[in-house]
């Protein structure tokens, strides 16, 4: 019993709590975005490994042509560049101008998509042809669903942070903040992608 | 449904509905959730426990006579996938996580309240999915596993319902594994330092580490997998130019940390138990921290010890041979840890204490059969057999569910306030302690005899041995007799508990029982000694 009283005594003496805690939403965040990025390291493991293990039957079709895809690199290095910029001019009050480069950084995403549909339709294969196919279309298609929320995310923040009546402030940054981190993940992954698929 | 509100409180809890009410709600009470967790789970538990009788009588004789074949094949199939995705992972980490986690780092709430509705409202649909779907077209019929190409080849609505089903409580785990992973790092009350948490606060952060790595690895592949079936892919069809051992690979990268999700919060609670029961602090905090950590490590790279007859080159296997055998260092050093914690304690001999020391029995021995498993030779004579059904069930049932009823007898007074009968208690551990190893410990002998697994009929020299075996499950299915008789008993009349009827040090005792929705009346206690029995606590400072 005496135990129990002196450990009733701790309690007392730190009587002194702080209610409010930080902001965590911001963690978590970065937890669910390692979990993503599992999904995206367990789809390149298996290309990988098909790569090295499974040959592809004879005439296969498995190399790509390279100009659209760069094209896409660079639109998705310039657009997280730009939704950079969207966050410094927020931070500056400057919600007119903040919002011009979300659009922009939104626009930016969207011909990325058009670029990459327009690759599908002018492709040699199919889903099904053959493994390497299958492969790729789960790979590009899985990021590609990535960046389709994206956009729309970046289009409504781009709606939130207009001037009269919009959520997003410089006082109120974080869904601002959480779309770019997701923005620059996806890009990210984006680079890994394009370098293990295209150029390797 | 009647909605109270509270005009004094402006947070969201006064909005939901009060009573027993409050269990059928989207609360964001995470002890509401916990106890959502728990008995949604233990529901699963008695339907995945009715498909586990169907097929110990199906095998009381050597003919498929109780069912046909392919129908034995479903109930094994939902059996597995009930018992682990809706009843052990969700209870284990779920409920009690929910319910203590806060209490332990000394919060209000979890870190993400709505999330944490979300995650447990996953699972009561995607079970109903999981059950519904052996009335549609035929439930799933390739074991939990769902190796392909049986996977794909066979009817395939009742398998894309199976995958959908563990996509969605996939997804559940995850979020509750960011949940959690944010509490216990973030959401500490100040002064609260990490060495002096609870050690399930721990076993909890390994596990979710584990969830959050190595779960959405088991959602990418299913979705290929959902792609071979619909869209007619390749990706582990042979026939296809396919590789159906990249599946199995993505498959245990994830499955076989799925053992830790299941096992180690296990060894979080009984390290919870002990030492309350045992009047003795819990010997050697720092080591276990170290061990979780050391498994947590560890448990990510051994995943390919499942396929060690799927045509692994001898590299893996000598890697993944020995990398198995390590893990059995900090298992280890944690049994030697409780039967320290054990040793010269004030030892109440209660249901929570003897279903904590049968865990430690059972599990000792699923350990020696594990490390067994992890030798090649020996692994590949028993691959696929009744050897490695009673292995996995002495780690899952002897080790998690002992843990998992051992938690509800000690945390019982905690969630109603009432005492469960102890009498009532005792008798059902006897006899799911008999039962248990009566059906599954002659399982080795069959193993080891060359019965192989998954099947309906067997070669009849098999047959007393597996009716011993059958007699043993019975044995189990009546013990959940007393079981719920008790809690439904304590429920209404039980003797009143008091705030803390164990004396315990942990700080969720350090409120009424129940306790009240914001957890405290006044502020968060500081334990910085959650273990310290049978010391003058002010010596220590």
């Amino acid at each position: 019993m005496t135990t129990l009283d002196s450990s009733k005594e701790i309690q007392k003496n730190n009587s002194e709590v702080n209610e409010t805690h930080e902001d965590f939403r911001m963690f978590g965040l970065i937890t669910f975005l390692i979990a993503d990025g599992m999904t995206f390291a367990g789809f390149f493991a298996a290309y990988l490994t098909y790569k090295a293990v499974n040959p592809l039957p004879d005439g296969a079709i498995y190399e790509l042509e390279l100009p659209i895809p760069t094209l896409n690199t660079i639109l998705l290095l310039v657009s997280s560049a730009t939704f950079h910029k969207a966050g410094k001019a927020l931070l500056k009050d400057k919600n007119s101008d903040s919002q011009k480069w979300l659009f922009f950084t939104a626009f930016l995403g969207i011909i990325f998509l058009i670029c990459q549909l327009f690759e599908y339709f002018h492709l040699p294969f199919g889903l099904t042809d053959n493994l390497f196919a299958s492969t790729f279309y789960a790979l590009t298609g899985f990021h590609g669903l990535h960046v389709t929320l994206g956009t729309l995310m970046i289009l409504i923040i781009a709606w939130q942070s207009r001037i009269n009546g919009g959520r997003i402030t410089s006082q109120n940054m974080f869904p601002l903040e959480a779309v770019e981190l997701y923005w620059h993940f996806v890009d990210g992954i984006w680079v890994i992608l394009f370098i293990i698929l295209y150029l390797l | 449904m009647t909605i109270s509100i509270d005009p004094q409180k402006t947070n969201n809890e006064s909005l939901q509905p009060k009573g027993w009410l409050r269990y059928f709600s989207f609360s964001l009470d995470h002890k509401v959730i916990g106890i959502q967790y728990l008995v949604c789970g233990f529901l699963f538990y008695l339907i995945g426990g009715t498909l586990a009788s169907a097929i110990r009588i199906e095998l009381a004789s050597p003919m498929s006579d109780f069912m046909p074949r392919d129908v034995y094949n479903q109930v094994l199939t939902l059996h597995g996938t009930i018992m682990i995705f809706l009843w052990i992972v969700p209870v284990v980490n779920g409920a009690f996580g929910n319910y203590l986690i806060p209490f332990y780092v000394g919060a209000r709430d979890m870190a993400f309240p709505r999330l944490n509705a979300v995650a447990f409202w996953l699972i009561p649909p995607s079970g109903f999915m999981l059950v519904a779907s052996y009335f549609v077209e035929g439930a799933a019929q390739a074991g939990w596993t769902a190796y392909p190409p049986l996977s794909i080849t066979t009817p395939q609505s009742g398998q894309i319902i199976w995958i959908l089903s563990v996509l969605l409580l996939g997804g559940s785990s995850i979020f509750g594994g960011i949940n959690f992973i944010a509490t216990i790092i973030k959401l500490r009350r100040p002064g609260l330092k990490l060495m002096q948490l609870p050690m399930y606060c721990w076993a909890m952060l390994g596990t979710s580490l584990l969830v959050v790595l190595s779960t959405p690895v088991l959602a990418g592949t299913l979705i290929l997998l959902s792609f071979d079936i619909i869209a007619n892919t390749g990706f582990f069809n042979p026939v296809l130019g396919g590789n159906v051992v990249v599946y199995q690979h993505l498959f245990w990268f994830y499955s076989h940390p799925a053992v830790y999700i299941m096992v180690l919060p296990a060894f979080g609670l009984v390290s919870e138990i002990l030492p309350v029961h045992a009047r003795k602090p819990l010997f050697g905090y720092t080591t276990m921290v170290f061990s979780i950590m050391g498994i947590v490590v560890l448990g990510l790279v051994v995943w390919a010890h499942h396929m060690f007859t799927s045509g692994t080159p001898p590299w893996m296997r000598l890697f993944f041979t020995i990398a198995t055998a390590f893990i059995a260092v900090p298992t280890g050093i944690k049994f030697f840890n409780w039967v320290a914690t054990l040793w010269g304690g004030k030892i109440s001999i209660n249901s929570a204490m003897l279903y904590s020391c049968g865990f430690i029995i059972n599990f000792v021995f699923g350990g020696i059969t594990g490390v067994a498993l992890a030798q090649v030779p020996f692994d590949i004579h028993v691959h696929d057999t009744y050897f490695v059904v009673a292995h996995f069930h002495y780690i899952v049932y002897g080790g998690t569910v002992f843990i998992i009823f051992s938690s509800i007898y000690h945390w019982f007074p905690k969630v109603t306030g009432k005492m469960l009968n102890e009498k009532l208690g005792i008798l059902h551990f006897i006899i799911t302690f008999i039962g248990f190893n009566l059906c599954f410990a002659p399982q080795h002998w069959l193993g080891l005899n060359g019965m192989p697994r998954r099947v309906a009929e067997y070669d009849p020299q098999f047959q007393f041995v597996n009716q011993i075996s059958s007699l043993g499950a019975l044995l189990m299915a009546i013990s959940t007799i007393p079981f719920l008789i008790n809690v439904f008993l304590s429920v209404r009349n039980g003797k009143d508990a008091g705030d803390n009827p164990w004396n315990a040090l942990t700080p969720e005792w350090l409120t009424s029982s129940p306790p009240p929705v914001e957890n405290w009346e006044g502020e968060a206690p500081l334990v910085e000694e959650p273990y310290g029995y049978g010391k003058d606590i002010s010596e220590q400072k």
